[in-house]
């Protein structure tokens, strides 16, 4: 697991340990978490930020400190390491937490649009790290391209509307219920692509909110652009790990469960072929044998 | 009903009359029937909305104009891209000038724009069409329902671009096969050209043709995206017995296309090159062409299918090695992406806020003090360098002349061998021709062109449309000479029909 978990076990016995804390120790604690805010400073780039990660796993009294700054400006601290630096991230209602609203407009007034941009950033991470393990090595580097993500969810989208066929379901929505309308009809019929007048990415389009999202986690220091094929290469980062293992994942499981959908799977990669090899007729329906 | 227009309209067979029977399958072949009107309405829309367009364009049949450029974009779908946007204008506009050719070309081309950008349907979000209609609940209520759907859709292509694909909607109403199978639709469309065909029916069987080219598209194009869903993620498929069993039955059918093909192509050549009447002979040849085209389609699914293999292997190599680690106890796509949506939007949205919420990081607030702003808005933009870092000049070194033979040589012993179509020459005789007149280098140079033209370069000379090609034979008769020995061959030059080969390349093209 990760160093994090060790460092707050040695946490008990220091409170008889800890020194008077001066004005100096403050700054310094204050300067690593200030460091922490900015996701795209490396470690290794920078002697000052090595120096106060060592003093951070060195000095109990310190990282305390360290830790209460964070807690006091509304940051969580995921980890401090010298792979991931001092990785915060915003409390929720934090001034640094990204709303929905500020992150793109049209949002507000259309919920369509607002489930889109949220399913894009969960289909980047699903497919940055397709495998439970993925998610636990913290080696692991996950590499996702724009047009890549998109084709992942409009194959489950497939998937679901062939077997929607399959048991004769009509999953046309009635006209006046949108919010009724199942999820992944809306990411179906979004278009993929389109063409602009000043050739840039339509943004409306299902690979232009993918490549907002991907430019937005390249901007929170999660993703590494490297390069321009199929609508933008990026790689993961420890952080981005970090980020949607501890917060993201969790979170976004208690909201599952509390909607009363519980599911089941038995801590394998569920991205496997299904049991009944008749699903795997890939010439016909095209489709990825996914379970759900 | 359909189109740009948002969806307030009603659906006016509906909307009175006596309630139809409710039993469900019936009502389900009505919906479906519906939906496939539906699909039609959007070129019936062209027509009725051409009189708002400013200008007079009552002359353009717009429906037949978007049926003709959904041929086009169906026709143009490569294996790996789409079709081209300008493309398809371009090659709509013969069609748009013929229907009005008193008018200017600028007003042939916004016809054509606009028909296209119709069929895209270029002013909603979604890029689509939606239509209403009304069934049955199980329970007896009546329910309206959005259908949405396109009929050509925009996908990304290498580089950024954007090419046009038509969809599965398009293809059905363009060939008038709703619900059935793409396998055997296209087994049934060959066994009707080849029946045509032996009847000597050949406007039938070019009908017949063409559809099975659609076809032939259609197939490559589920292929094609089965293969990329391969690529993207091997675990997701079962690679020890489901894929190769599945590419093997591809490349079975390919090959056995491929031969079904071949035997219509000889077929119909024979009625092109036997055929008396000039409009069969025309027929003919446009069917030759059709058939071509399947088998370079074919021909060229074949070969990604045959790079599948290889694929997977590196894919598994790359996956399998990795070291097994502990889980977390997360399975993003198992847990939360499979169960999120075939959620209702409502409910679904919950779910993605609350990841987007803990998923996107932090955001450090901007503050900016009035100081900063007054020089942050004086501060004059920064010139973007558009040309990237200057280019160093390159050093070249320049590499001795060691070529065997001068360009003189080889100009002289060009000119020797420059014979006559009719007259052809020993090597015998060019050889001491060659001594003669430059020594033993150029008669050696002589010897090894001859040797060289004893195995003609026929594909080069008929990929560039060269006129003449020489050629050696070699008749038995033994080189009777003092530095060579061998056969002596008989050199000449033949004739090619250039132009007829030009014509040739691009039919096959």
């Amino acid at each position: 697991m990760s160093e994090h978990v060790e460092w707050s076990d040695t946490e008990a016995p220091a409170p008889s340990a800890s020194a008077a804390v001066t004005p100096a120790d403050a700054a310094d604690a204050a300067r690593l978490v200030a460091f922490g805010l900015q996701p795209k400073l490396q470690p290794a780039r920078d002697q000052e930020y090595t120096e106060l990660l060592r003093r951070y796993r060195d000095d109990p009294a310190f990282a305390r400190l360290a830790d209460a700054v964070a807690a006091g400006l509304g940051l969580v601290v995921l980890e401090v390491s010298p792979r991931a630096g001092m990785a915060v991230t915003a409390a929720e209602d934090s001034v640094f937490a990204v709303r929905m609203g500020d992150y793109a407009r049209r949002t507000a007034a259309d919920s369509g649009d607002r489930f889109l941009h949220g399913l894009a950033h969960l289909a980047v991470a699903a497919l940055a790290f397709p495998r439970p393990e993925d998610l636990a090595d913290d080696s692991y580097i996950g590499r996702i391209t724009v047009n890549g993500v998109d084709a992942f969810v409009r194959q489950a989208c497939r998937r679901l509307e062939e077997r929607a066929e399959e048991q004769g379901d009509n999953t046309d929505p009635a006209t006046d219920a949108p919010g009724l309308e199942a999820a992944w009809r809306i990411w179906a019929r979004r278009s993929a692509t389109g063409a602009t007048k000043d050739a840039r990415r339509l943004a409306g389009s299902t690979t232009g909110i993918v490549g907002k999202a991907a430019a937005f986690l390249t901007d929170s220091g999660f993703l590494q652009r490297t390069g321009d094929d199929h609508g933008g290469t990026y790689r993961t980062t420890a952080r981005y790990q970090l980020q949607v293992r501890d917060m993201a994942g969790s979170a976004a499981m208690a909201e599952l469960l509390e909607l009363g959908v519980v599911p089941v799977t038995d801590g394998t990669a569920s991205l496997l072929p299904a049991d009944d090899t008749s699903d795997l007729d890939l010439v016909a329906d095209a489709g990825l044998p996914f379970h759900s | 009903m359909t189109s740009p227009a948002s969806t307030d309209s009603v659906p006016p067979q509906l909307s009175a009359g006596p309630r139809p029977a409710p039993g469900p399958a019936a009502d389900e072949g009505l919906a479906r029937r519906l939906r496939a009107l539906a699909c039609t309405a959007p070129l019936h829309d062209l027509d009725a909305r051409k009189a708002n367009l400013a200008g007079e364009y009552s002359v353009y049949g717009m429906a037949e104009v978007a049926l003709a450029a959904i041929d086009l974009v169906t026709l143009n779908m490569d294996f790996d891209t789409g079709a081209d946007h300008e493309q398809i204008v371009a090659r709509l506009i013969p069609r748009i000038a013929a229907q009005a050719p008193h008018r200017p070309v600028a007003e042939h081309e916004r016809v054509a724009r606009w028909v296209l950008e119709n069929l895209i349907n270029v002013g909603s979000v979604d890029r689509g069409f939606r239509a209403v209609y009304g069934t049955f609940t199980p329970d007896g209520s009546y329910v309206r329902r959005d259908y949405d759907f396109k009929l050509i859709e925009e996908v990304p292509g290498p580089g950024g671009t954007v090419y046009l694909r038509t969809t599965d909607e398009a293809v059905n109403v363009l060939v008038g096969a709703l619900d059935t199978d793409v396998t055997s639709a296209q087994i049934a469309a060959e066994v009707k050209l080849e029946v045509l065909i032996n009847r000597g029916r050949l406007a039938d069987a070019q009908l017949a043709a063409e559809q099975a080219r659609y076809r032939t598209v259609q197939y490559s194009e589920t292929l094609r995206r089965a293969l990329e869903a391969t690529r993207r993620n091997v675990r997701a498929v079962d690679w020890l017995n489901a894929v190769p069993d599945m590419i093997a039955e591809a490349l079975d059918h390919v090959a056995d296309r491929y031969r079904h093909e071949n035997a219509i192509l000889t077929n119909i050549r024979k009625a092109r090159d036997e055929t008396e009447e000039p409009e069969h002979k025309r027929r003919a040849a446009e069917l030759v062409d059709i058939v071509k085209d399947c088998i370079r389609r074919h021909t060229q699914l074949q070969s990604r299918l045959l790079e599948a293999g290889p694929l997977f292997r590196a894919e598994q190599d790359r996956q399998a090695f990795a070291t097994p680690t502990t889980t977390s106890g997360i399975d993003l796509y198992g847990h939360l992406v499979a169960p999120v949506l075939p959620l209702p939007l409502e409910r679904a949205i919950r779910i993605t806020d609350a990841f987007f919420t803990h998923g996107t990081g932090l955001r450090t607030p901007v503050s900016v003090r009035v100081a900063d702003l007054v020089d942050i808005l004086l501060t004059p933009p920064v010139e973007r360098e558009h040309l990237g870092a200057e280019m160093p000049e390159p050093d070249l070194i320049a590499t001795p002349d060691d070529s065997r033979f001068s360009e003189e040589q080889l100009a002289a012993a060009k000119e020797l061998l420059d014979l006559p179509a009719d007259a052809p020459r020993r090597l015998s005789g060019l050889l001491a021709e060659a001594r003669d007149s430059g020594g033993f280098d150029l008669a050696y140079l002589v010897a090894l062109l001859a040797i060289h033209a004893a195995s003609p370069a026929v594909g080069t000379a008929y990929r560039q449309g060269e006129e003449k090609l020489l050629f050696a034979v070699d008749d038995g008769t033994d080189l009777d000479d003092p530095d060579f020995g061998g056969a002596d061959l008989i050199v000449g030059t033949a004739l090619l029909d250039a132009v007829g080969m030009a014509a040739d390349r691009t039919e096959a093209a």
